[in-house]
């Protein structure tokens, strides 16, 4: 390749390319650690308190925010809910509303989003102090793969939590817009849990919700394992790492939940 | 620690559960062991499958596929009926209803009172199609003019 001298006119371009040459390669290198992550994960299945631990720190400590989150984001859509609904007299359609935008789209984003936050910046964070402290080059000295022992557990981990994470969200959030729609506003609630099962289909709606938190569990947790794993071992770098990995784990859940909307809805264009 | 993951994982499961049994249909979606039958009409108006198939306004089944018959010009509208509900005479008449006034459309099945019963594959003989909101306004207004 010809090299050009700083400071000619051409700067602009080269700096362009050298940007979209350095993402190209870090995405190469993103898909060939996955790949290898992945073929560590049936090695580590013999190994289920490997497993263990990295569920405790990975959904356990993840719980109480998603709690918290549920319960305030179903109280909202109770409220807001009613508002619209009661202008049209069909307050009893409440159920459906809630159900309808918890299962569907809110409980696996926004579970994802604070997943992203909580668990894949505490990933990010700790692989990329093991990184700076030379833990892997240890490890990799003592004949232990860094691959079966430290990552793919912690993969299988994010598989498995994601999943039952969103499933606490929505249950949460339901209960939340009872508790404002039927408690608080009057809400039939009878209504409320018959309109909401005649509208939420178990297979259209229920299980797009799950391959959507599936997938987003993934990708959240392959992006912050890589940005941990790939940090630059020193202080500034693990935290940029940090940043990094939560801003694009959040805008990849956002834009996979666009396309993976567009794909699984009923009525596709 | 361990009892921990094991509260989480109960956690998750018993919401997945909730969410399948009281959020969603999947207590009221059959075992798919009915038998289907078929009816026709001029008209269905905004019928949709898994739009419900109801008698006296009981749920005993829903739409399983709707299709356009070329010869007939007929919409040709299969049901799936739950097996439990087996003793529809053979001149039972369908009806496309609205719930409400701008409430979804199911078929309502009306029982006649024939000796036989209908079976797989039967075709209801009697039908009434889907009223049209707008057919029913033009129908007001040509009435009011030709006072």
């Amino acid at each position: 390749m010809q090299t050009v001298t700083a400071g000619s006119w051409l700067d602009p371009l080269v700096h362009a390319g050298r940007r979209a040459f350095s993402f190209l390669e870090r995405t190469g290198r993103a898909g060939l650690f996955l790949l290898r992550v992945l073929q560590s994960i049936p090695s580590v299945l013999l190994r289920p308190g490997l497993i263990m631990q990295q569920l405790f720190s990975v959904g356990v400590l993840t719980i109480v925010i998603v709690l918290v989150a549920g319960a305030f984001v179903g109280l909202v859509l109770g409220l807001q809910g009613y508002n619209v609904l009661v202008r049209f007299n069909a307050e009893a359609s409440l159920g459906t509303f809630v159900g309808l935008t918890l299962v569907r789209e809110l409980g696996p984003v926004v579970t994802a989003l604070l997943f992203a936050g909580r668990a894949g910046s505490a990933l990010t964070a700790e692989l990329g102090l093991m990184k700076a402290t030379e833990q892997f080059s240890g490890l990799e000295m003592m004949a232990v793969d860094p691959y079966k022992r430290v990552l793919a557990p912690r993969m299988l981990a994010g598989f498995i939590s994601m999943p039952l994470l969103a499933g606490i969200f929505s249950a949460v959030g339901v209960l939340g817009g009872y508790f404002i729609g039927v408690g608080l506003l009057g809400v039939d609630a009878g209504a409320y849990w018959a309109q909401m099962q005649n509208s939420v289909d178990f297979y259209e709606d229920l299980m797009t919700g799950f391959w959507k938190s599936l997938a987003f569990g993934f990708a959240a947790t392959w992006v912050a394992l890589f940005e941990g794993y790939d940090a630059e071992p020193t202080a500034e770098g693990v935290g940029r790492a940090t940043t990094r990995s939560v801003v694009s784990a959040s805008l990849l859940v956002l834009g996979l939940n666009f396309v993976l909307t567009a794909l699984l809805l009923e009525t596709n264009p | 620690m361990e009892a921990w993951v094991g509260l989480f994982v109960a956690a998750g499961c018993v919401a997945l559960f909730m969410l399948a049994m009281k959020v969603s249909n999947l207590s009221t979606i059959s075992a798919g062991d009915g038998y289907e039958i078929i009816a026709r009409f001029g008209n269905i108006g905004g019928l949709a499958v898994r739009s419900p198939v109801r008698a006296s306004g009981v749920l005993v089944g829903r739409v399983s596929d709707i299709s356009y018959d070329t010869r007939s010009f007929e919409a040709m509208v299969t049901m799936s009926i739950e097996k439990q509900f087996n003793q529809f005479p053979t001149d039972t008449t369908a009806s496309i209803f609205t719930a409400g006034l701008l409430g979804e459309q199911y078929v309502s099945l009306t029982p006649g009172a024939e000796e036989e019963v209908m079976k797989q594959g039967d075709t209801i003989m009697f039908s009434d199609s889907a009223m049209v909101l707008e057919r029913i306004i033009g129908k007001i207004v040509t009435d009011k003019l030709s006072e």
